[in-house]
């Protein structure tokens, strides 16, 4: 297992190297620099090269790239433009907010969506499995951020029973039920769709095993029912259920981008898209850098868990 | 019937009928605190990106420095017109060279250390001077707006001298604006290049606190040496959605927004709200590249003035959020606006007979449009709008749309081989400015200018020469009224709109105005 695991992590390296330099050259070849995006209506092009000049954007396209590759090794990733502190912090700071953000989503998508594949696998073409169905197609078909927008308005606006926007109070809160109560409405949002795409999966996944041979041993066995289906059939449909959960889980990472904007919720795919405007192209290029390692990582994880699950995978 | 089956029933009828009563917009019961009294809360549109007034350039970042800090000078209270700050008086030499600000005494910066002569000098060599060991607290991108600025010299405590490289008029307007703020040297030397974010100056409110993301927090000066603020502190809280913004104000969970959509300012027209506003020194236009293809013809740019329905535009795409502009400088800057210049009316058959005497009639024209962008308002629709307009009356008109950045990227470098006209917005602070930089035949983009139209008049160049070295206020704006009658004739923009800044507050507030300047002055403000 552990030369396993070795190997995975070195395989990552390459990756990770590609993935600094296809950024890297995004940023350069996308038109706009960051001196016309901070001058605005004053970019005169002495004004424009006096800015790159102070931002150390007037090195060649090579050398800035190495001396960015070197200087984040040593755990420096620059300093914003934008937003004028160390990309670094902004990054740690943010990925904490999506992390709580996109980790409830999951866990929440990942019951849910598992419990309502089981079910309705358990009673296919039952009224359980049909109401599920329904739900689920309704589920997948809402964009999130619609979705997000309709539950401001009725929740918020209309009802005031749950605060818009943002992560914590601004006066008076910091406390856990206050980050449950700015969280609930953008957790729940975020994870419908990924809700609705599990729980198809799972169903099928759940149906395939139902049919096997040891099944029906097991409940000509006398087996009690429950135990069929959530101790025999669900533990070998994991198999094929894990890894459309880390799919899952990279949707929801990147679909909390949207519903970041909509809540306001301080999280790292809002800081992108702010990033990208604003052509801050250090923060652009760490914060890609950073996620695409956590979803590397992720990646790992997953493959291990199967591993473990089914050692017929593990090579 | 089992109790969770009933149990079940009654959470479903309670959902239902709850649903139904929003949907029905009965009155809901509000269950979340209300912000606090004596405490004001702003929706702001972006997280600032520093608290140095050097290092800065949006308005939204304005809105909170102009709370902290003052400069020698400042806008009169609903003018444009600059009165003294932190400076009680100063002198112009004869030849316009040197300025002497004699300076306010006893005034103390938040950190208890005093402001005087060099802490002014402190400030202008730091931002100015490449060798002063504070200047790699930058960049300073508007540093520029100070370049004619020679040398800053202490004369005695309380007395601070500059001397410009050749007379400069607007100067004074310059130092008005936030880039002039006055920082705290000691708090500067103490934080580097972190000052921006633990910013120190003299004026009504001091920082406090900086959550990122969240919120920025600034507390009442209590040894304000002028009127005490009205509120204990102001909270500017970052909201980039428009919807989610407006979303806040409807919910009670803002008590003031900036930059209402015009799509939802009639939601704020009833009770319990009160809509504020205010036009500025904005104007939005069509550059047209005057160097070649249709619009080198005098007539057929004065035909685009024709054609295009700017009352349209304002009232049914800006819902009323701007007004009709009538030449390139806004009526905002009072003083050195031409009152007697009407806008071009509203007038196809006009504009069909001038294409006519030019013969362009079918004209295809390439046209710009961005995305968004500082001051651009609502481009694509207003675009559209446009591009219908002028093809109403026999031009043949392409759209090629162009995110902010790269918009620029494609604009500023001039029109010419690429695009016929191109719509552009700009918000400052000096009737010299936008005319000085976008308008002469020295600001041709290969000079480092904005005329990117290329449009040339020697009267125009003249003018603006001389206004911009005159030292009294009339005959800078005897000048500026010859320079709007000979370009709106030329007619190198499409003169569209002028901007009307708004705000909404809820009726917890009291004593708010918006200034022309489209800064955010939250002294006098009172919420109870």
């Amino acid at each position: 297992m552990g030369s396993y695991i070795l190997k995975r992590l070195i395989s990552a390296v390459p990756v990770l190297i590609g993935i600094t330099v296809i950024v890297f050259l995004i940023m350069a070849m996308i038109p706009g620099d960051p001196a016309t995006a901070i001058l605005g209506s004053y970019a005169t092009p002495d004004n424009v090269a006096k800015l790159n000049r102070d931002l150390g954007l007037d090195k060649p396209l090579v050398a800035r790239y190495f001396i960015w590759l070197g200087n984040m090794l040593t755990g420096d990733f620059g300093r914003s433009f934008s937003l004028n502190r160390p990309v670094l912090d902004e990054i740690l700071e943010r990925f904490n907010a999506t992390l709580i953000l996109a980790g409830t989503s999951f866990v929440i998508c990942s019951v849910l969506g598992v419990l309502a594949g089981v079910v309705s696998a358990a009673r296919q073409y039952g009224l359980a499995d049909k109401a599920i169905t329904f739900v689920v197609l309704i589920g997948i078909s809402i964009p999130s951020f619609f979705l997000g927008m309709m539950m401001i308005l009725l929740f918020a606006v209309n009802l005031k029973w749950l605060p818009v926007s943002g992560m914590y109070a601004i006066y008076g809160g910091g406390d856990l039920p206050d980050l449950l109560s700015h969280l609930i409405m953008p957790a729940a949002a975020l994870s419908v769709v990924a809700t609705g795409v599990i729980a198809r999966l799972a169903r099928s996944a759940m149906l395939e095993v139902l049919r096997q041979d040891y099944i029906r041993t097991a409940r000509a066995k006398g087996v009690g029912e429950g135990r069929v289906v959530y101790g025999h059939a669900l533990r070998a449909a994991m198999v094929s259920i894990i890894p459309v959960l880390g799919i899952q889980a990279g949707f929801v990472l990147s679909g909390s981008v949207f519903i970041e904007i909509v809540f306001q919720w301080p999280g790292v795919g809002r800081m992108l898209v702010d990033a990208i405007l604003k052509r801050d192209i250090l923060l652009v290029q760490g914060g890609v850098v950073f996620v695409a390692a956590c979803y590397v990582f992720f990646n790992i994880c997953v493959d291990v868990a199967q591993s473990l699950l089914d050692p017929r995978i593990k090579t | 019937m089992t109790l969770l089956t009933l149990a079940r029933r009654s959470l479903f009828a309670a959902a239902a009928s709850a649903a139904l009563a929003t949907g029905m917009g009965l009155a809901p019961t509000a269950s979340l605190a209300q912000t606090p009294p004596g405490v004001l809360i702003v929706g702001q549109i972006a997280e600032p990106k520093s608290l140095d007034p050097a290092a800065v350039t949006a308005v939204n970042d304005f809105r909170i420095l102009v709370n902290i800090y003052e400069g020698l000078v400042q806008y009169a209270p609903g003018t444009l017109e600059v009165e003294p700050g932190l400076a009680e008086s100063w002198e112009v030499s004869d030849d316009g060279t040197e300025y002497t600000f004699k300076l306010r005494e006893g005034v103390m910066f938040h950190d208890g250390t005093p402001f005087n002569a060099d802490a002014v000098k402190f400030n202008f060599d730091r931002m100015l001077n490449e060798d002063h060991p504070f200047h790699n607290t930058g960049p300073f991108p508007l540093a520029f707006f100070f370049s004619s600025v020679a040398s800053t010299e202490v004369v005695d405590d309380l007395t601070v001298k500059f001397t410009l490289n050749e007379p400069y008029a607007p100067f004074l307007s310059n130092l008005a604006y936030p880039t002039g703020l006055i920082v705290s040297p000691a708090a500067v030397e103490a934080n580097g290049a972190d000052f921006g974010r633990n910013p120190v100056g003299t004026g009504p409110f001091k920082f406090a606190e900086w959550r990122s993301n969240e919120a920025v927090v600034i507390e009442k000066n209590p040894d304000y040496y002028g009127e005490a603020a009205g509120t204990d502190a102001v909270v500017f809280r970052p909201i980039t959605d428009a919807n989610t913004r407006v979303a806040e104000m409807l919910s009670g969970g803002i008590d003031m927004m900036v930059e209402v959509p015009p799509t939802a300012l009639s939601e704020f027209r009833g009770e319990g709200y009160s809509v504020v506003e205010q036009a500025g020194p904005h104007v939005w236009f069509l550059i047209l590249n005057a160097k070649e293809g249709p619009f080198a013809d005098k007539l057929v740019r004065q035909a685009a003035n024709y054609a295009i329905n700017k009352e349209a535009i304002v009232n049914d795409v800006l819902e009323g959020t701007a007004e009709v502009a009538a030449g390139p400088t806004p009526p905002a800057f009072a003083w050195a606006y031409d009152e007697s210049l009407e806008p071009y009316p509203y007038d196809p058959e006009k504009a069909k007979e001038l294409l006519a005497e030019a013969g362009a009639e079918g004209a295809e024209l390439t046209f710009y449009v961005t995305e968004g962008g500082s001051g651009m308002l609502d481009p694509i629709p207003m675009g559209t709008a446009i591009q219908a307009n002028l093809n109403a009356v026999g031009f043949d008109v392409k759209i090629e749309t162009y995110e902010w950045n790269t918009f620029l990227g494609e604009v500023n470098p001039g029109l010419e081989g690429k695009a016929d006209m191109a719509e552009m917005a700009w918000m400052t602070n000096d009737p010299d400015t936008l005319p000085y930089l976008a308008l002469r035949t020295d600001a041709w983009p290969d000079q480092g200018g904005f005329n990117s139209g290329y449009y040339s008049n020697p009267e125009v160049d003249e003018l603006l020469e001389k206004a911009r070295v005159a030292t009294s206020q009339d005959e800078r704006a005897t000048l500026y009224k010859e320079m709007q009658a000979i370009v709106q004739d030329d007619a190198p923009w499409v003169f569209v709109a002028n901007w009307k800044q708004n705000a909404v507050t809820t009726d917890r507030v009291e004593n708010f105005t918006l200034e022309p300047s489209f800064l955010l002055d939250l002294s006098g403000v009172v919420k109870n």
